[in-house]
């Protein structure tokens, strides 16, 4: 008896150290080193996926402020290649691993943005996005029905992050040929795997923020996402918020691949309207919160603040100082960053809180960025109008070429003939055009130029369009708003300010590396227009509407028997006889008897 | 339809038309007339209402506090444009840009084709400046235009002070949803247009140069222009009449009308106040006048204040216009400052473009309006005369000489002489009517090196001589090439003129009514009643007096005395000439069609029932 209880025993406690042991592997072993003591960064070697955060606080040349946070989720796996299922996902959110293994998604980014960024006041963005919701999807190459995978995805992620992206369809979703290429591993260049396709009019909410801010591994309850309140995002002058999932490196030698997921969150405040006329500000300010603490999951959290035109404190006080200071090279141009390590305790000081503190003191000055664009259509009246896109090189000395993309809807008819790209009043030659033509109710048009801008110039596109006439089931309910026409995407490699970055690149911060480029000398860079609300020649859809189309039927019918009458001459006829009589009158002609 | 399909009861109606023609026709012109100014009679009018829900039940707080500080802005913006000489194009840039707001330039340069009376200049030079408060969140595709022009002088300083207020206090605030362009213009019209069409892009009227603008902030949905000369008011008026008789969506003057009531200010229509008492002959006549005094506006085709540019580009624009009178009832600036914020919030809030409510309507007072299918009776009943006489006339050239018995082979002998005794007028009195729009401005130079006159009067004068010489010139030229006028061929000839001018009249009226309808009712009885059988001289004055130069000089009258500032026959006469240079003028400079439209079409038209008069 006893030694079967002593059995049973030995049993149960094998059975609870295999479970301790499976819920070690199961659990991210983070949690683990804090007991048994192991340093942390064995443990994340040892762990399939790792998690970083971090924010970068920028002050404008307008005197706004713009804070990007970026999460970086890394998870070593390849469920593309091996064809095993995979069940177990952590730090990696399971709703979106699983979309990408069941539509053979190679590459997806998807961004919504509330309001337009203000490239001659703000300068540059780390990552761009056009106002509205945009999503790029490269798909695995094996996939032999794109777009029904592309049909049902965005389906999918309509449901996943709230949003309209279901409205996308065939006549808003374009193949790009040259302006998308992956930003990951791979290089595929079959543009049929690629799907492009924004919504100009989809309006960024609450709604979306909180699934976006589910899938990051602490949510909202620690490290940098507890300063997401929506009541305080959403009261800027910007917002815009990104998921981007590619495939990268593992490790040095690029001997495996690795899933990366990033979630991206910019937002620009208004100094002015929120501190009434006061340019102070503080993260309390900004975010109603102060920062306690990281996210424990996190392998690194820090918060950049850019100080590069600051460096005698003309124009901005900040506190409290840090003593660390990171150069990297951002959108070609040096800049310098006093660094806040949060999983550091000294960072937080004896409040056991951080609260960054900034008093504007400069003047606000326009910029000339290298390159900036804006679109706007001409002419007056429902017939027709002219798209003119301006694309502006303030480079003194370099000539670039920069790729152009517009996806217009079908409903405006092109002028194909009536293109013309002039710059310095003579006219510039695009040495690349992808042209694909619309087809009513079914595909978009799609421009692609290859177009080289002359150093400190104005290179005009001007197209000329013809306004169709919808069907009047085709109408939005609100016809006479207008309709959205999305940006169009310039895409440029822009000679950079500095010449040769001399320092390693290895400890660059996250934000300045997002964008693959060969050499620097020159930086990629992306700049979506303005939006354009056209309208459209609208039918009033109302009562006076239908009266006019009922009179007018009945004039028409009135109006064709009334001229019939008139222009007809009438004569009296003699009444035919009725069919009595004319048969009596044959029976009489064959008797040979007068007619009656 | 039964009636005209039986050939006797057709034939009766036709003899029933042609005998009953003349009286028809004068109970026609009366019932015209009549039902005309029976619009201005209240209870046939209707009350109006707000359409568009956007604006209607949403509530908006007006809050503007700093009118003080707009008078201020306004007296040290008069002090910079007194130091520099015009406009203080560095001053404002300054300003705006402190206030937070994207500031743009634009220099603008006008060749005007003869200088204009006032200011006696060839070229203008201009700047315009404006600043953008761009909308939180907002992808830059609506905005709001607020316009206040610098006026040369002491006038208008107190507009662009509290234009500036208004950018200030609007900037730290958080509900915008359009950006909103604060326009500053030089020259008044000339600077709007040019800013229009640097905007858009366009380029509608010739010799004009602008540097591209910049800053744009996508399709404008409604503009507000803004008229203060005096620290208080005391009363808000409300100017819609724009280019070519464009009237903005009504929904703008409820609005206005609205918040004027909302506000406590007085507000008032064509500078007159509304009056209660609609049942005695004082308000009938009040409101009679208003009216008169739109139509009279509306068919001059000008642009009555600087929105008046704005509607080309279907924005829906007002201006208003701050009147100082010796009332006792003064209105501060604070207050019309919360109006216009009143009502830019509520343009803000709105979804669509205004839309809802009408575009085609008489005002007999702010709470009253005559709708397109009120007014058009009135104009119907004036042409169905010119059809019911083309009829008469085609029943008689149908009904032959008793020659021919049955009118189907033989219905061409007639007018066989008819094409070139028809076409031969028409082609010379539209040569008239041509060189009537081109010479006054080609010519100038040569009038003004022969006789002792200015530009301006060089070419008023030469409009009215080659008006007056195309009198004398057209008639009986069909004889040159077709010998003798015929009975048949004076009919022809005014058969289609009598369908040419209901045509012109037709379509005008559908475009711009009040233009259509004064021209019917001085055109309509002289091209009824001329025939070459009436007594020579007695009917030649008549077509004279009926003619549309006399028209205008009627209307000149009119418009003075329902201002109640009426002018001797002398200053009536000088008015005229004004008027007529301003029209050339404005057909230059903004595109206005009244002038091409009756020298090109409606004058040629007269002279060929004036050629009918001297038939032989």
């Amino acid at each position: 008896m006893a030694t079967r209880h002593l059995f049973i025993e030995l049993q149960t406690l094998n059975r609870r150290a295999k479970l301790k042991i499976i819920f070690a592997k199961f659990q991210c072993l983070c949690i683990i080193p804090a007991l048994v003591g192991v340093d942390k960064k064995t443990c994340i070697q040892f762990c399939l996926c790792t998690f970083q955060e971090e924010m970068v606080i920028r002050p404008l040349y307008s005197g706004d402020i713009y804070a990007s946070f970026q999460f970086r989720t890394q998870w070593d796996t390849d469920f593309l290649h091996d064809g095993k299922k995979v069940s177990h996902y952590r730090l990696f959110p399971k709703s979106l691993g699983q979309v990408l293994s069941k539509f053979s998604v190679r590459e997806l980014h998807i961004s919504f943005t509330q309001g337009y960024w203000r490239t001659m006041q703000w300068g540059q963005p780390f990552i761009p996005s056009p106002p509205g919701a945009e999503l790029w999807v490269w798909f695995h190459h094996t996939v032999t029905d794109v777009d029904g995978n592309w049909k049902e995805l965005t389906n999918v992620l309509s449901g996943i992050f709230c949003a309209s992206l279901n409205f996308i369809d065939s006549t808003n979703t374009v193949e790009p040929s040259a302006s998308f290429k992956p930003l990951g591993l791979g290089n595929a260049t079959d543009h049929r795997f690629l799907r492009y396709a924004t919504l100009p009019r989809e309006i960024v909410c609450t709604e979306n923020l909180t699934p976006w801010k589910k899938l990051l591994p602490c949510g909202s309850k620690a490290g940098l996402a507890v300063l997401m309140k929506s009541e305080k995002l959403f009261h800027s002058s910007f917002h815009s918020q990104a998921v981007h999932i590619r495939p990268v490196c593992k490790d040095w030698q690029c001997t495996s691949t690795a899933w990366e997921l990033r979630q991206t969150l910019n937002v620009v405040f208004d100094l002015y309207t929120s501190g009434q006329g006061k340019k102070e500000w503080s993260l309390f300010k900004m975010f109603s919160r102060t920062l306690t603490e990281a996210c424990p999951l996190a392998s690194s959290s820090k918060i950049y603040v850019d100080v590069t035109d600051n460096p005698g404190g003309e124009l901005f006080d900040l506190s409290p100082s840090s003593p660390l200071i990171s150069t990297a090279v951002v959108l070609g141009d040096r800049r310098t960053y006093s660094v806040y390590d949060l999983t550091k305790k000294e960072t937080f000081g004896q409040l056991r809180s951080l609260n960054l503190l900034l008093r504007w003191k400069g003047e606000n000055d326009m910029l000339r960025p290298p390159l900036h664009a804006e679109r706007y259509v001409s002419g007056f009246g429902l017939q027709k109008g002219e798209i003119h896109t301006c694309l502006y090189n303030s480079h003194p000395y370099r000539a670039y070429p920069v790729l152009l993309l517009d996806s217009l809807p079908w409903y405006l008819r092109l002028y194909v003939h009536t293109l013309t790209v002039t710059s310095k009043t003579r006219e510039n030659k695009p040495s690349y055009i992808h042209y694909q033509p619309s087809k009513d109710r079914l595909r978009p048009h799609l421009l692609e130029m290859l177009v080289q801008l002359p150093p400190h110039s104005v290179t005009e596109v001007t197209v000329q369009f013809e306004r169709a006439l919808l069907k009047w089931t085709e109408y939005t309910p609100d016809p006479n708003h207008g309709f959205y026409i999305g940006s169009s995407v310039i895409s440029a490699l822009v000679p950079s300010i500095v010449a040769m970055d001399t320092n390693s690149t290895r400890d660059r911060p996250l934000f300045s590396s997002f964008f693959p480029t060969k050499e620097e000398s020159s930086y990629f860079m992306r700049v979506y227009t303005e939006p354009l609300l056209v309208n459209l020649p609208t039918p009033d859809f109302s009562m006076p509407y239908n009266v006019i189309c009922l009179t007018c039927t009945v004039v028409a019918v009135g109006y064709g028997s009334f001229y019939n009458l008139l222009t007809r001459t009438f004569q009296v006829d003699e009444p035919s006889a009725p069919l009595a009589k004319r048969l009596a009158n044959i029976i009489r002609r064959l008797r040979g008897v007068p007619l009656l | 339809m039964g009636l005209l399909s039986d050939p006797n009861r057709r034939k009766a109606i036709t003899s029933l038309l042609t005998r009953l023609n003349t009286p028809i026709c004068v109970v026609c012109y009366l019932a015209g007339i009549a039902w005309f100014m029976g619009l201005a009679f209240e209870p046939f009018t209707l009350r109006t209402y707000m359409s568009e829900n956007a604006m209607g039940s949403t509530m908006v707080e007006e809050r503007f506090p700093s009118g003080e500080r707009a008078l201020a802005t306004a007296r040290e913006f008069a002090a910079h444009k007194k130091k520099v000489g015009g406009m203080p194009v560095d001053w404002l840039v300054k300003t705006m840009r402190a206030q937070g707001l994207e500031v743009f330039t634009q220099s603008f340069s006008r060749n005007l084709p003869f200088p204009d009376e006032s200011k006696e200049r060839f070229v203008v030079r201009g700047t315009n400046v404006y600043g953008i408060l761009r909308a939180p969140r907002a992808p830059r595709t609506e905005a709001l235009v607020l316009s206040a022009p610098c006026s040369p002088g002491n006038s208008n300083n107190q507009a662009v002070g509290l234009l500036l207020g208004l950018a200030q206090y609007f900037r730290s605030q958080i509900y915008w949803a359009k950006d909103i362009i604060f326009l500053v213009n030089e020259h008044d019209l000339i600077g709007v247009q040019a800013w229009l069409e640097g905007y858009h892009h366009t380029n509608i009227t010739e010799n004009c140069r602008i540097t591209s603008s910049l800053g744009r902030a996508g399709s404008i949905q409604a503009a507000l222009s803004l008229e203060l000369n005096s620290d208080v008011v005391t009363s808000l008026d409300l100017v819609l009449e724009g280019l070519n008789g464009q009237l903005p969506n009504l929904d703008l003057a409820n609005l206005f009308h609205a918040f004027c009531q909302k506000l406590g200010i007085l507000c008032t229509i064509q500078g007159k106040l509304q009056r209660s008492d609609w049942d005695t002959v004082e308000g009938y006549t009040h409101s009679a006048q208003t009216m008169l005094l739109m139509v009279l506006k509306q068919a001059s085709g000008r642009p009555w204040g600087e929105h008046g540019l704005f509607l080309r580009y279907h924005i829906e624009a007002a201006s208003i216009r701050g009147v100082n009178s010796f009332r006792q009832y003064k209105t501060d600036a604070t207050s019309i400052g919360r109006l216009f914020e009143g009502m830019v919030r509520k343009l803000n809030n709105l979804l669509e473009r205004l839309h809802q409510s009408y575009f085609f309507y008489l005002m007999p007072s702010l709470t009253r309006f005559v709708s397109i299918g009120y007014y058009m009776p009135a104009f119907g009943l004036l042409t169905t005369i010119l059809l019911l006489r083309a009829l008469d006339l085609w029943v008689h050239l149908g009904t032959p000489t008793p020659v021919t018995e049955d009118g189907v082979g033989e219905g061409e002998s007639p007018s066989s002489p008819g094409l070139l005794s028809v076409l031969t007028p028409v082609v010379i009195s539209h040569l008239t009517g041509v060189a009537l729009y081109t010479l006054p401005v080609l010519s100038q130079e040569m009038a003004v090196e022969h006789f002792p006159v200015s530009e301006t009067e060089a070419v008023v004068l030469t409009a009215i001589a080659i008006y007056t010489a195309g009198l004398a010139l057209p008639h009986n030229t069909h004889r040159l090439i077709s010998g003798e006028g015929t009975e048949q061929g004076w009919r022809v000839l005014k058969l289609v003129a009598l369908l040419y001018l209901a045509v012109l009249l037709g379509c005008t009226a559908l475009i711009n009514f009040s233009l259509g309808f004064i021209l019917a009712v001085t055109l309509v009885p002289a091209a009824a009643c001329v025939t070459p059988h009436v007594p020579k001289a007695l009917s030649a004055v008549a077509m004279v007096l009926l003619s549309p130069g006399c028209t205008i000089l009627y209307c000149v009258f009119l418009f003075q005395e329902l201002q109640e500032v009426p002018v001797s026959l002398a200053e009536g006469w000088m008015l005229f000439l004004s008027v007529i240079s301003q029209g050339i003028l404005d057909h230059a400079l903004y595109g206005s069609l009244v002038y091409p439209l009756l020298a090109l079409l409606v004058y040629p038209c007269w002279l060929l029932f004036w050629n009918i008069l001297f038939w032989k």
